[in-house]
């Protein structure tokens, strides 16, 4: 199937469970004041994060043909996203500065004087229309890289802590095992020797970040199986898998709504610095950084694409990060302090 | 305590054959001795050149102990055991010496960037501790969560472009081990690890500061005329810095994260340029050799740290 | 008799729901010389935050108003910097929980030594000298190993002993003992309590002996403070109080002697439990629960009745037994 077809199934699978999430948080008294407070907390935030994701969303979605897709011919038969319509037209011939009228080297007019909010590049191509592209990846990177490494993470820590036993020596050694070499290495490693793609890299990301979730799984879980009904539930001759499945799990998934938030911001991060050693992912904003760093010594210097990408990627850590701080408070405050 | 300790050292042999193993997965039997040769030759190189260049590296045995009693999955654990590490696959120089010349800028970088970065984490912990509830802890939470937000990318290129190329304080990149000077050449590489260290740190630390303030020993050393100060410096910080032990030796790896970026960009010869170079240039032997050597100086420094644990914390000790 | 501590108007709020909530309303108490004043009531009662607001440890979002006089100079005001000269040099205090409130990462010879060191400039191995014989004082077998002790090493009698001693160790003109037993066996409470008795004997020390047991009281008190939701509603001498005590609270109380009521257990004789401070009623806090209850008690909050010189109670319906 085409990437396009895939992509635009996901965001209607997504917006779907948002629609899933809305009702059942509104159902449940504990996630509805939980969210109400997340919201009375740090309201800026929340906006400013679904601001990201809703553009995301938009750039997602895409189809072939149609209204906007410029004169570009080759355009005509790939699937152009809203985002991508609404700059189509919009090429240079090369850098101008933000909101210029002329390019950047040879003083020529711009096709569209004033128009480029945040410049363009050597290429031409609007900045603004690449920051608002890379939203896209790297809500993907954290998204996708979550969607692998918590069940996974949930996995072997439930099963460790609630065996016991041999389990819990077998996973306890491979956390060991995982947590001794120095995680932007191994991820480094897994990327070199993995094909380089979107989805390895996020393979990479999880393979490398599960196992701080697993350690406080696991912990939870030890916890929790001492307790009375769950002691109970185990004297009627419940099997482990229903045990886990109705006692355990939904009393981790508060950690998992923090676990998910906090790990993100460190997934954009690394991505940065895979985008840097040449195994990111193309069109985020890392490699935009990387590639705007020359760019820095040209005379006069070209900033705006630096500074856009910059602020971008800073503008959604800063309100993810303020986001998972109100959560952690709200959610579980002790717990999480010392593994993440 | 001494069965504890051998009990401790032996765990980490465990983990470190481990590692060894995952990185043989890894480097051997997932990435086949063929695409590195190629990589290291190039593509249209004919069959017998890859053979003899793999035959010179090492990489003609056949994998498994199962295929045969030589094979290279012994042949790497004797060689990472022993520290002969062969030749670099990239250009052929032998991986050891130049390990041992990476060695001395990389502690000369990390020992003050780390150092620094503790003892300012922990000093500004404190201080915003000492204001907690106050609207000095609430701006020295924020400016922490600011911190944390900004990629060290970022904070390199702004280092270097505002202090090193504007403002001329320091020179953009290099190093010369000369005592004299060697200080203009780690200012900033440092000033910049400690800057991405010290949002998350300060932050972690000033909760366990604050959570320790609430403890009924605090109180008992107020009841008996015990200053605010004194109570912050000498019960609430003793008491603290157990967790922040743990914490770090959890930094320890990320400490070195810090500095493979730092070395590449400000141009110091140590092991994170080392590590750069050989992802750059497709450099396995190398760089499997450098994951080796970090992990088994996190391994080392994890015992190192909880035979400490049990001679700071005395409940530990006991066990 | 000549006060050595007295505490008047003392009122600490906590806010609860928006509303500052007075914890401790208007107590008023005053401990001679060489006496014992010991202060009882329900677990919830207040009786450790009025302990903390006489020497101004109230935790945070907690304020005390009030007037707290030692030998007749009034400290409640007084700079911070002089308030730590008076804490565990004046008046020292043993808490509640002797398992944690001694630091676990210092020897527990260190932090009496501390606490000498912080009221009197005397050398360290002076002060270890001190900190010993106290050791020896209060019954520490062994002191000289166990000053180089750590608190998780000793039992909890061990450490409560060690508190007692640190209290001691500036020989303190008040000492305030909250709840010193109740965290421990039944034996060893006898222990302490002799202890305590035994040093008040020796010293002469003024004792805020804050209880609710009150065969504790009955053997170790001069004066009796009963304190209900905050409020003192029953004072008097340790004959008057238990053996004439007239608020309908008290002779609950001294009927059901519940010797070692967990916290949150009914009294035998009094129904319900003490509300939490949120949901205390006007007028007369007792009313919900009292048998006598008519109707000024749920309204108006009842003053003292004076039935002797030494002995005051805070009831409507004994007021109205006076007057009528
Ligand atoms: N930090 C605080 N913030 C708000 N309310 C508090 C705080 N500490 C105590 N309280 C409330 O103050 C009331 C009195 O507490 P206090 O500890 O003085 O009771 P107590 O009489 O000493 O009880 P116990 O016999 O259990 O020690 C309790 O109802 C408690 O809920
Ligand atoms: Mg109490």
């Amino acid at each position: 199937m085409e990437t396009w077809v895939v992509s635009n199934i996901v965001v209607a699978v997504l917006v779907a469970g948002a629609v899933w999430s809305g009702v059942y948080v509104r159902r449940s008294e504990m996630w509805a004041q939980a969210a109400r407070e997340l919201w009375r907390r740090s309201p800026v935030a929340l906006l400013v994060v679904s601001l990201y994701v809703g553009i995301a969303l938009v750039d997602s979605v895409s189809w072939i043909g149609g209204d906007g897709v410029g004169e570009d011919t080759v355009a005509l038969h790939e699937a152009r996203s809203p985002i991508d319509r609404l700059f189509a037209d919009f090429r240079e011939e090369s850098y101008s500065a933000p909101l210029a009228a002329v390019t950047f080297s040879g003083e020529t007019p711009l096709l569209h004087p004033g128009t480029h909010l945040f410049g363009t590049d050597l290429l031409g191509r609007d900045i603004l229309h690449q920051v608002l592209k890379g939203a896209r990846i790297a809500l993907l990177i954290g998204g996708v890289t979550s969607l692998l490494a918590i069940p996974l993470a949930l996995f072997f820590g439930v099963s460790a802590g609630y065996f016991g036993g041999r389990t819990d020596d077998a996973v306890f050694f491979l956390m060991s095992v995982l947590s001794s070499i120095p995680s932007l290495l191994l991820l480094i490693v897994l990327v070199m020797v993995m094909d380089k793609s979107t989805l390895s890299v996020c393979i990479a990301l999880a393979v490398t970040s599960w196992v701080g979730f697993c350690r406080i799984s696991r912990g939870e879980t030890l916890k929790l199986r001492e307790l009375e009904y769950v002691q109970a539930a185990r004297a009627l001759g419940i099997g482990p898998v229903r045990i886990m499945y109705r006692h355990i799990l939904p009393n981790l998934m508060h950690l998992v709504v923090i676990t998910f938030v906090l790990m993100f911001s460190g997934l954009v991060l690394s991505e940065v610095i895979l985008s840097w050693l040449g195994i990111g992912v193309d069109g985020s904003w890392g490699r935009m950084i990387d590639q705007a760093r020359d760019e820095l010594s040209r005379d006069p210097i070209v900033w705006w694409n630096l500074s856009a990408a910059g602020a971008a990627l800073f503008g959604l850590l800063l309100a993810v990060n303020f986001v998972g701080d109100a959560v952690r408070d709200i959610l579980d405050p002790r717990t999480l302090r010392e593994n993440l | 305590m001494l069965a504890y300790v051998v009990r401790r050292i032996a765990y980490g042999v465990v983990v470190v054959a481990g590692v060894l193993l995952l990185l043989f997965v890894l480097f051997f039997a997932v990435t086949d001795p063929n695409d590195i040769a190629r990589r290291a030759l190039g593509d249209k190189v004919p069959p017998d050149v890859i053979e003899q260049w793999k035959a010179n590296h090492g990489y003609d045995k056949p994998l498994w102990p199962w295929q045969a009693a030589d094979n290279l999955l012994f042949d790497h654990f004797r060689r990472m055991v022993t520290f002969d590490f062969g030749r670099s696959d990239a250009d052929d120089a032998p991986i050891v010496d130049r390990i041992r010349r990476g060695i001395g800028p990389s502690l000369v970088l990390s020992v003050p960037m780390f150092a620094a970065g503790l003892l300012l984490g922990v000093v500004l912990a404190l201080f915003v501790a000492f204001f907690r509830e106050t609207y000095i802890d609430a701006a020295g939470v924020f400016v922490c969560v600011l911190a944390m937000s900004i990629s060290i990318l970022l904070y390199i290129i702004g280092a270097q472009y505002v202090v090193a190329k504007l403002l001329h304080w320091f020179p953009i990149s290099g190093f010369d081990p000369a005592p004299d000077v060697v200080a203009r050449f780690l200012a900033m590489p440092v000033l910049v690890g400690v800057l991405t260290g010290f949002g998350g740190d300060v932050r972690f630390y000033r909760t366990v500061f604050v959570e320790e303030t609430s403890r009924d020993y605090v109180r008992t050393a107020r009841a008996k005329g015990c200053g605010e100060g004194r109570i912050m410096l000498w019960h609430v910080l003793k008491n603290g810095m157990i967790p922040i032990l743990t914490r770090v030796v959890l930094a320890i790896p990320f400490l070195f994260t810090g500095s493979l970026l730092l070395e590449s960009f400000f141009g110091i010869p140590g092991l994170g340029s080392i590590t750069v170079d050989a992802i750059n240039g497709n450099d396995f032997s190398t760089l499997r050799t450098m994951v080796f050597i970090f992990s088994l100086l996190f391994v080392v420094g994890q015992i190192a740290v909880d035979v400490s644990y049990s001679l700071v914390d005395p409940r530990v000790r006991l066990e | 008799m000549t006060a050595v501590l007295e505490v008047e108007g003392l009122t600490t709020r906590f806010p609860f729901s928006g509303r500052r909530v007075p914890i401790v309303d208007d107590v008023t108490l005053s401990v001679g010389r060489g006496q014992v004043l010991a202060l009882v009531g329900e677990s919830g009662c207040g009786k450790s935050m009025t302990a903390l607001s006489i020497l101004r440890l109230v935790p945070k979002p907690g304020s005390v108003d009030g007037v707290v006089r030692l030998d007749g100079r009034e400290i409640q005001s007084l700079p911070v910097s002089e308030m730590r000269q008076i804490r565990g040099h004046e008046i020292a205090m043993i808490f509640q929980e002797p398992m944690t409130s001694l630091n676990p990462v210092t020897t527990v010879g260190a932090q009496v030594v501390e606490a000498i060191r912080l009221h009197e400039k005397v050398r360290k191995p002076e002060a270890r000298g001190r900190a010993r014989d106290l050791f020896g004082q209060v019954g520490i077998p062994d002191p000289e190993a166990r000053l180089d002790a750590y608190p998780h090493q000793l039992s909890g009698g061990l450490k409560q002993r060690v508190m007692i001693a640190m209290a001691l160790s500036t020989r303190p003109k008040v000492l305030i003992a909250d709840e010193p037993s109740t965290a421990l066996d039944v034996t060893i409470q006898a222990q302490l309590l002799e202890l305590l008795r035994q040093i008040q004997r020796d010293t002469g020390m003024a004792i805020l002996l804050i209880t609710h047991d009150l065969g504790v009281v009955n053997e170790l008190s001069d004066h009796v403070a009963v304190m209900y939701a905050g409020r003192i509603i029953e004072e008097g001498t340790r004959e008057e109080v238990l053996g004439s005590a007239r608020h309908p609270y008290t002779t609950g109380l001294l009927r059901s002697i519940p010797a070692l009521a967990p916290r949150g257990e009914k009294l035998a004789e009094i129904p319900g439990v003490v509300p939490s401070p949120d949901q205390w009623p006007e007028g007369c806090r007792f009313a919900p629960r009292c048998a006598r209850a008519f109707d000024p008690c749920p309204e108006r909050v009842p003053r003292p009745s004076g039935l002797s010189d030494s002995h005051r109670v805070c009831c409507h319906a004994v007021a109205e037994e006076l007057a009528g």
